[in-house]
């Protein structure tokens, strides 16, 4: 079992390390939560399952002295990432990589059992068992995983130290960015209707920054300071799109997908959708995906003098 | 901004200081004749232009933004242009995604000698975001 090596793996490294990041049981059976581990009896409450989606990797730039985390495939570019942009000290944390197919949404379970409290979350075979107080539903995981795990090719982390279990192939189709490609069919007023409905219902929490692993200027963030003043406190669409733009664009090369910036949304905005399409096209121009390997520079750092993708444009 | 209403339209330039700008100089010296309609906010370099500039002005008003810099391999900083090039056709991609005509930003390379060649650039861009009209018709019926 996963969980079984996973435990040993964090009892291993406990003692190198000042703290262990892993999941342990939320407020209710359908959600995993952080868990940091600092002493060897709390490794027991350690869980894993689908239920655990969070990209605990986040942490690591904040984080000082030694640190041991628990690292899905998904997660482990964000690694790569920081190692590529020297957040990170490598020697410094400790990876306790772990093989896995996929997560779930938690979204897209609660709007399949109509928005219900969970009394008990199993997992049989390919499918989610919750139990409501009005009776249990059966949900195959395929049907309610994220957008990140239908084309998901990381099965196994790129980075580990610890490999909790056997390294696995990915059984997934590889990303053809369907789902962009089809939204630039619509007509360029559709998709201004669209943003505009969509980033009206942002109340500019900045939970997708405060959740993005990429984002680590967050306590300085240009959205939120007077001086440069990019956004003014006004609350309507323009500050909104211009929020959003701000980390679309200050995530170009550097976002790594885990999309978690969709995932915490509280209003359900699909704002991964903005990046996704940054790396189409990064991919198209450059060749280029964000946190594959170490030794790779983000492409905006960098320039050709004759670039052979890019065009001239002529009015 | 300022502008005569039915007749001009806001149309933002970020021009380079060390080409664009004197290309638009020397326009003026050979007595070139340009439409108004263009506001030019003079930068150190192209790569001084932050593709968030271009968003935050066609965001709140602009109805064209223009972006121009000093020919590849003749920057005044070496290399500034380069990577102005990469950003700015990064954005130049993402703006349709979002719903924003990409005709509405332009960024090309004029220098200082170049004054007919400006002088065209602005005629044709003008008549450009001419062609495509307002971009904030909402805001203006309720101004």
């Amino acid at each position: 079992m996963t969980i079984e090596k996973l435990k040993e793996a964090a009892r291993k490294i406990l003692p190198e390390v000042d703290v262990v990041i892993g999941y342990r049981q939320g407020f209710d059976p359908l959600h995993a939560t952080p868990y940091f581990m600092t002493k060897p009896e709390q490794v027991d409450q350690l869980i894993w399952n689908s239920l655990c989606v969070q990209n605990l990797c986040s942490y690591l730039p904040f984080l000082k002295g030694k640190v041991g985390v628990i690292v899905k495939g998904c997660d482990s570019r964000t690694i790569v990432q920081y190692m590529q942009e020297k957040l990170i000290v490598r020697e410094n944390v400790k990876v306790i990589g772990v093989p896995c197919l996929r997560v779930i949404s938690v979204k897209k379970v609660l709007a399949a059992i109509n928005q219900q409290s969970v009394k008990e979350v199993t997992f049989e075979g390919e499918n989610i068992v919750v139990k409501t107080p009005e009776g249990q539903k059966t949900i195959p995981l395929a049907d309610v995983a994220p957008r990140k795990c239908v084309t998901c090719q990381l099965a196994t982390p790129l980075q580990y130290d610890v490999l909790a279990g056997e390294g696995i192939q990915s059984n997934k189709p590889q990303d053809t960015f369907e789902e962009t490609k089809e939204f630039e069919k619509l007509s360029l007023e559709e998709r201004r209707a669209y943003w505009e409905k969509e980033f009206d219902r942002c109340i500019r929490c900045y939970a997708c920054r405060n959740a993005c692993p990429m984002c680590i200027c967050q306590d300085k963030c240009i959205a939120e300071s007077r001086d440069p003043h990019w956004t003014s406190q006004r609350a309507n669409v323009t500050e909104k799109f211009m929020f959003h733009m701000i980390h679309g664009l200050h995530l170009a090369g550097r976002c790594i997908s885990c999309e978690e910036c969709e995932r915490v949304c509280p209003m359900d905005i699909p704002v991964a959708k903005i990046k996704k399409k940054i790396s189409m096209d990064l991919k198209e121009l450059f060749g280029y995906e964000a946190g594959m390997n170490p030794d790779d520079t983000p492409p905006m750092y960098v320039f050709k003098v004759e670039e052979a993708t890019i065009e001239e444009h002529e009015l | 901004m300022s502008y005569v209403a039915g007749k001009e339209l806001r149309i933002v330039g970020f021009l380079c200081n060390w080409c664009s700008y004197g290309g638009a100089d020397t326009a003026g010296v050979g007595r070139f004749k340009q439409p108004t309609d263009l506001r030019i906010i003079r930068v150190p370099c192209s790569g001084r232009v932050n593709p968030l500039f271009v968003v935050k002005a066609l965001l709140n008003g602009a109805d064209g933004v223009l972006v121009s810099g000093c020919h590849p391999r003749d920057c005044h900083y070496s290399d500034g242009n380069f990577y102005a090039r990469r950003r700015l056709e990064m954005l130049k991609r993402l703006l349709p995604f979002l719903g924003i005509d990409e005709r509405r930003f332009h960024y090309t390379w004029v220098s200082a000698s170049e004054g007919a060649r400006w002088k065209n650039v602005v005629t044709d861009f003008t008549k450009a975001i001419h062609n495509l009209g307002p971009l904030h018709h909402k805001e203006e019926k309720t101004e």
